[in-house]
């Protein structure tokens, strides 16, 4: 009885959206105020019915209700009640619900802050992300309801939650992601808010910004939660893998962080103003492209869920519909948007289109390579697969050139900026740059190679031009610390993402460079010697867990004759499905990562394994959380505040009036 | 030509002339890295080229997977149950590779008719069979469920 009162809800949940997809936009065209003001409430409404429905669905796999069909194929009674609880997303229909459901919480945190904003923009914004919202519960009803029922005969126990997703990273991996994918559809809601109401002026931008910022700072974060996680269970020593599921949120994250930077231009200066809105759309569509190729199966990855050609058919349908239909009204209202084009050749202007350029290139190359084998096997019949050399070397170079630019952009002044300030500015900075650049791989490593020195060349480039900004900024004021202190949130935040930038870069490059990997057969008593370290095998015990029987390995790690470390990797088998999975023992450091991965037992107690040494990486995902901090800060900026504040006083008023004028359509 | 026409032009022909040049090095760069997929049908009647990086599927064929016991390399028959192909691989295999699953392995033939592979995959999840393995299995006129001991998976 209880999982239909989910489907039930989710259905209210359905009509609720289709009201708050209609009303409300109507209502802004004909002015009704009445219409316009549900937009709030229906918001609300449509939040709460999808968290009952999610709800429900986390309460039917804790109570192991098998007679739910989603339930019985993703736990198991021995499941850890974290799985258990975890396990909603674990499969195509429940993580679709958290999808939904994560938009509906956007929307709903849209309705509660958006005072500021008038009325008529913020009931076009909730009735877009209503529409948005119609399709998904739409698609969930008619193909993949999580709620249906295994009849007559439910099985006794389930078939359990895959074993590799039995992990913390699967705890927090998907959520972050989709939280971070779905805040895009809030920014182009805001853009497409703009197009429906024909006002195309730089405010749109402004309510926007924030949006944008979190949405990318959250996108950021899960992505590299999902290497991380990656790197560290699928036991490969890699952490990114060009994968055609790991492509698209990449995507989305290149035209993301094109699209806030161009914000920035269209709202300080009022130029670019039809190419951000295209972006935002673009950003949106590589959203949607993600889901699309996860859930349609057409491509071969470790993400794929069970193919169903429906399905494929109906989230191509919703970008079909969606995108092509902001696509059409773009075309229609381009021309309304006249951008200025008084700059000069050498201005932050130029500057942000140059970065805007390099990434959008590089989105529309990883957008190539990505899809190219569909295309290509839908034109020949033939099948094939882009390797990862393709992506390197279109996106390294790309990235080097952005991240070279990347450190002038804070130093141009709008319009225009002299050339030799530039210079005289810069040219100490570049000189130190390239001097650290060749000596500190060189005396930390002891070797050279020409990525490394590039790297870390360009990383002290942004690192120290950022620090001489701050010199520069804070010169005139009566102390430093004060100088700090006036300088503003949105400052310290581009500062902080770009710094996460020089860091990541650096972390992939020494990585790439340095890494040093082995796979040796050894009996316990034995040790085999990787970079400076030596591994030594101790021998294994089995270790039972509540959902698995395994053996568990000792090692000690030597470094010149001391021991550092002592790791113990995995081997298990989960009971439900019988099937083994390595659990990878690594150590973590600053400078380096020791990472083994347990094989198989041979011949008598010898093991198969494989023993990596990975210098600096922890320095790429410690780069994302600089650049998630950089965004939240920049959102945090006290000026969105004040704006806000300034504006939900002017609507007050205007509301009052407005009201009235409401009541009176209403009753007539 | 107004100067802000001027301006203007000049920005487009920026675009234009970094956008083709990306076009051209992406085009090259996917010329380059083009993976093509055989079933172990066409490899074994020839219509692979000698040397050729390609990506084989098929299912591994029950008891023919043999490890060595000194060393990490092991050899396996991949089938489309039509033709064999024989595969050896140096290093650990992924965690659910197993006799009668799908597989898709990466390398190329050596002279003895060998797939040297340097890579194999295996899906993680066991309901789910790859489309390029499902392709090979089509192409061959077999299905698996016809083939594999106790029925559908």
């Amino acid at each position: 009885m209880i999982p239909e009162v989910g489907a039930f809800s989710l259905i209210l949940a359905l009509c609720l959206s289709m009201m708050l997809a209609t009303l409300p936009i109507i209502g802004a065209y004909q002015n009704n105020f009445l219409w316009m003001s549900m937009a709030r409430p229906l918001s609300a409404g449509v939040f709460v019915f999808l968290a009952i429905s999610i709800a429900i669905l986390a309460y039917a796999f804790v109570t192991d209700d098998f007679s739910v069909q989603f339930v019985a194929q993703h736990s198991n009674t021995l499941l850890p009640d974290r799985y258990k609880l975890t396990a909603v997303w674990g499969g195509h229909e429940g993580s679709f619900l958290l999808w939904t459901f994560m938009l509906a919480g956007w929307m709903l945190a849209v309705a509660i802050f958006s005072k500021s904003m008038p009325l008529e923009f913020v009931a076009r914004v909730l009735g877009v992300l209503g529409f948005l919202i119609t399709g998904y519960i739409l698609f969930m009803l008619a193909t993949s309801n999580p709620f249906d029922r295994i009849v007559p005969l439910p099985p006794i126990d389930g078939a359990d939650l895959n074993s590799a997703l039995q992990d913390f990273g699967f705890i927090i991996h998907p959520p972050t992601l989709y939280m971070g994918y779905v805040g895009f559809s809030v920014v182009f809601a805001f853009a497409m808010a703009a197009l429906l109401s024909g006002k195309m002026d730089a405010a749109w931008a402004r309510w926007c910004r924030p949006w944008a910022n979190i949405a990318w700072a959250i996108l950021t974060l899960g992505i590299a939660l999902g290497s991380w996680w990656a790197y560290y269970e699928l036991g490969w020593g890699g952490w990114w893998a060009w994968d055609p599921v790991e492509n698209p949120p990449l995507i989305t994250w290149l035209f993301g962080t094109a699209l806030i930077h161009s914000l920035a231009a269209t709202e300080k200066r009022g130029v670019f103003k039809a190419w951000t809105v295209l972006l935002a759309i673009l950003a949106f569509a590589g959203s949607l492209l993600g889901t699309f190729i996860t859930r349609s199966g057409l491509l071969t990855s470790v993400h794929a869920f069970a193919s169903d050609p429906d399905r494929g058919f109906f989230i191509l349908a919703i970008l079909g519909i969606t995108v092509g239909g902001a696509l059409l009204l773009f075309a229609f209202r381009a021309p309304l948007m006249k951008s200025e084009f008084g700059f000069d050749l050498v201005s932050r202007e130029i500057l942000l289109l140059s970065n805007n350029v390099i990434l959008v290139v590089a989105a529309a190359s990883v957008f190539l390579g990505t899809l190219f084998p569909m295309v290509y096997q839908a034109i020949t019949d033939d099948l094939i697969s882009i390797g990862p050399p393709y992506f390197n070397a279109i996106f390294i170079p790309l990235m080097a050139l952005l991240a070279l630019l990347l450190s002038i952009g804070p130093y141009t002044r709008w319009k225009r900026t002299s050339t030799t300030y530039l210079m005289q500015q810069l040219g100490k900075v570049a000189l130190a740059a390239l001097t650290l650049g060749v000596l500190l791989p060189l005396l930390v490593t002891r070797q050279i190679s020409l990525p490394a020195t590039m790297a870390v060349a360009i990383g002290s480039w942004i690192m120290l031009a950022m620090l001489q900004d701050l010199v520069n900024k804070t010169a005139n004021k009566a102390t430093r610390l004060k100088g700090l202190r006036a300088l503003s949130f949105s400052y310290y935040g581009m500062q902080m993402a770009h710094m996460g930038m020089a860091v990541m870069l650096i972390g992939v490059a020494l990585t790439s460079s340095f890494s040093s990997e082995r796979s040796v057969l050894l009996s316990p008593g034995q040790d085999v010697g990787l970079s400076n370290y030596v591994f030594q095998f101790e021998g294994t015990a089995s270790v039972n867990g509540p959902n698995y029987v395994g053996e568990q390995a000792t090692f000690i790690v030597l470094q010149e004759g001391e021991e550092i470390a002592i790791l113990h990797p995995e081997r298990r088998i989960y009971l439900a499905t019988n099937t083994p999975s390595t659990e990878m023992a690594i150590d973590a450091g600053f400078l380096r990562d020791l990472f083994i991965t347990l094989g198989e037992q041979k011949e008598g107690d010898s093991w198969s394994m494989t023993i990596y040494v990975k210098p600096f990486v922890r320095w790429i995902w410690l780069g994302a959380i600089f650049m998630t901090f950089g965004g939240i800060l920049a959102a945090a900026d006290k000026r969105y505040r004040r704006l806000r504040r300034k504006q939900t006083e002017l609507n007050r008023e205007s509301g009052k009036s407005n009201s009235i004028g409401g009541e009176l359509q209403a009753s007539s | 030509m107004k100067p802000h026409r001027r301006k203007k032009l000049g920005i487009i022909l920026f675009i234009a002339a970094g956008l083709s040049v990306a076009v051209g090095f992406t085009a090259f760069a996917l010329k380059q890295n083009i993976n093509m997929f055989y079933t172990p049908t066409q490899v074994a009647e020839g219509e692979v080229g000698a040397g050729q990086h390609f990506r084989i599927g098929g299912m591994v064929k029950t008891g023919t997977v043999l490890g060595a016991t000194d060393s990490l390399k092991v050899n396996f028959v991949t089938t489309d149950f039509v033709s064999d192909v024989p595969i050896q691989y140096e290093g650990i295999l992924p965690d659910l590779f197993r006799e009668g699953q799908g597989i898709v392995a990466e390398g190329e033939m050596d002279a003895a008719g060998v797939f040297q592979a340097s890579r194999v995959l295996a899906k993680h999840d066991e309901n789910f069979m790859s489309p390029e393995v499902k392709a090979a299995l089509d192409a061959a006129g077999a299905s698996a469920d016809n083939h594999m001991p106790g029925g559908t998976n």
